[in-house]
């Protein structure tokens, strides 16, 4: 009799641990559905990108290493010599700079705009966070019609400007690299203020009264202090940045009009009009293994540190 | 006598605000300049006539955009339902268990769509369909947006769900099984009710970028499967008139909307 109430516990016990390991098989339909539609397609790109390329788009199945040479150099049709053609990395190269000029603008605009929330009475602040988040879910393709209808040589900016009669010929801003770089700031800023808002809104605002108590000047309190404090945050957000700006597709594809390239729009172009399946699943690829090195980095540098975000 | 120093707000930083103001403006000036165009009645894009409807008008009786409209609401709500359907299964799966061997690696897939460069999945997904289409002759027609749409809306459904688990009280499940109710009552009664604010959100999620997906849609649509930013990317090439801005404020209103809702729906739990 006495035993009971105790082997009733340990019966219960036994039952939440197997229904605890029941409850991991709830996570396969997930699992399932991405690692099928997901991730073997990564592995079909993976097998394609050493195939050689169908007359017709598609792919031929047999091996081959073309898609990879390509990428650097280019094969005269009768001699088969091989030569160096830079043009896809300098578009590799194109890509990288403006993802990294994108970064850098994003955070000088984006860190005293995480900081001025951060310093905002509590209910402020979560207005701030929804005017932030709102451009952050709006569709890009449509916001960056937006910025076209603005910069175009008809547009708003030209059309007041010529009504002011200060300029008599529209200034060209579309389909520049200058309108590449506006396009992808203003795609891109949300990511950037939202990590650095988080990071912020957590500084412990004793130390920068510390800090001033102690005749810092704003300068240093902002340089000594809470930069280091949000420095996460900072890393975070320049990634949340980087990494898609490296890949954009729709705003070099409006804002560049097909002159301006970057890698997202070369992939695309070697599934469409270039028809070189096995060439577009190498630049995919090398664009990933871009990525995922700097994930990489970044996850060797925060884990084991203690954060602050 | 102590020295003494102007009295300064320790918070301040010069120049902080008008920075904030300018992101404002950058981030809002070319929205509301699309939206308040839409209102124009003159036929160029951006030189003002005077306000109307009409273009709103035109845009409800053009049949393109009523099949666009269509389209993307078919294969949002479903893409919506399946993943959002699967997410809340797999938040379950991965809070509510002791750690286990591999855990790590199913949250790693679960999040691989945000990691992998959308232009990737793309045309991954575009020689996916293809392989399938040449080896085996399965065409799913608009099925293959809503997989490739499901795939991308797991982890973004999944994300404020499993946020809602794991600031749940877990006594209270524990106090429903000291109660003898067995785990399915348990769940559909007590954890499944204070979980709904997660999966309403994580939904809204999952639908609004679904709604809004055009690069992936755009690679691996086939002819006639076209959804409304396909649709606006298909007037843009043509010589534009403003209904391309009647029907791109629609759209922004639509995620406007959702994520207003989204936000309200998380904040209210705190």
């Amino acid at each position: 009799m006495v035993d009971l109430p105790v082997q009733a516990g340990s019966l219960e016990a036994e039952a939440r641990k197997d229904a605890a390991r029941r409850n991991r098989l709830l996570s396969s339909p997930a699992i399932l559905i991405i690692a099928l539609f997901g991730i073997v397609p990564l592995l079909i790109i993976l097998v394609y990108s050493f195939l050689e390329a169908g007359p017709y788009g598609g792919v031929v199945w047999h091996f081959s290493t073309d898609a990879y040479v390509n990428f650097l150099f280019q094969q005269d049709i009768f001699s088969g010599a091989l030569t160096f053609a830079p043009a896809f990395l300098l578009i590799y190269l194109r890509s990288v700079l403006f993802a990294l000029a994108t970064t850098v603008v994003c955070l000088i605009l984006g860190f005293p705009t995480a900081y001025f929330m951060a310093t905002r009475p509590q209910h402020q602040r979560n207005w701030w966070v929804l005017l932030i988040t709102i451009p952050f879910w709006s569709n890009l393709l449509v916001r960056t019609l937006a910025v076209m209808f603005i910069i175009r040589d008809e547009g708003l900016i030209n059309d007041i400007l010529m009504r002011l009669h200060l300029i008599s010929r529209p200034i060209t801003m579309l389909y520049t690299n200058f309108a590449i770089e506006l396009g992808l700031l203003y795609a891109f800023l949300p990511f950037m203020v939202l990590p650095l808002y988080a990071s912020l809104e957590k500084l412990d605002f004793r130390l920068v009264e510390a800090a001033y108590d102690l005749y810092a000047t704003r300068w240093r309190v902002l340089w000594r202090v809470v930069i280091p404090a949000s420095l996460p945050g900072i890393v975070a957000g320049c990634l949340l940045v980087f990494i898609p700006a490296l890949g954009a597709y729709v705003t070099p594809l409006i804002l560049g009009g097909g002159k301006h390239m970057m890698i997202g729009n070369l992939i695309a172009q070697q599934f469409g009009s270039g028809r070189n399946w096995p060439l577009g699943s190498s630049q995919a690829l090398i664009l990933m293994a871009a990525v995922l090195i700097a994930l990489f980095a970044y996850v060797r540098n925060t884990t084991g540190k203690p954060t602050n975000g | 006598m102590a020295r003494t120093r102007p009295p300064v707000d320790t918070k301040q930083q010069p120049g902080f605000a008008t920075m904030a103001a300018i992101c404002l403006v950058l981030l809002y000036g070319p929205i509301l300049v699309l939206m308040v165009f839409s209102l124009n009645s003159g036929k160029i894009v951006m030189h003002w006539e005077g306000v109307s409807l009409h273009w709103y008008a035109v845009a409800f009786q053009d049949a393109d955009f009523h099949s666009a409209a269509k389209n993307t609401m078919i294969i949002a709500v479903t893409a919506t339902v399946v993943s959002t359907a699967a997410a809340t299964l797999a938040a379950i799966g991965m809070t509510r268990v002791r750690p286990w061997k591999g855990l790590t690696a199913a949250f790693m897939v679960i999040n691989l769509p945000l990691m992998v460069p959308e232009i990737v999945t793309a045309v991954a997904t575009l020689s996916f369909f293809a392989l399938i289409a040449g080896a085996f002759g399965i065409n799913l027609g608009i099925g293959n947006l809503i997989i490739a749409h499901t795939v991308f809306c797991i982890p973004f459904a999944y994300m404020p769900i499993r946020a809602r688990l794991e600031d749940m009280d877990l006594t209270l499940d524990h106090a429903a099984a000291d109660l003898y109710a067995p785990p399915w009552k348990t769940f559909r009664r007590i954890t499944l009710p204070l979980l709904v604010p997660g999966i309403m959100s994580g939904a809204a999620l999952a639908f609004i970028v679904s709604f809004d997906d055009f690069t992936i849609t755009q690679l691996v649509a086939g002819p006639g499967q076209t959804t409304l930013p396909l649709f606006i990317w298909n007037q843009i090439r043509r010589p534009m008139t403003p209904e391309v801005n009647a029907i791109s404020t629609i759209l922004l209103s639509v995620s406007i909307l959702l994520v207003a809702v989204s936000f309200l729906i998380t904040r209210r739990r705190r």
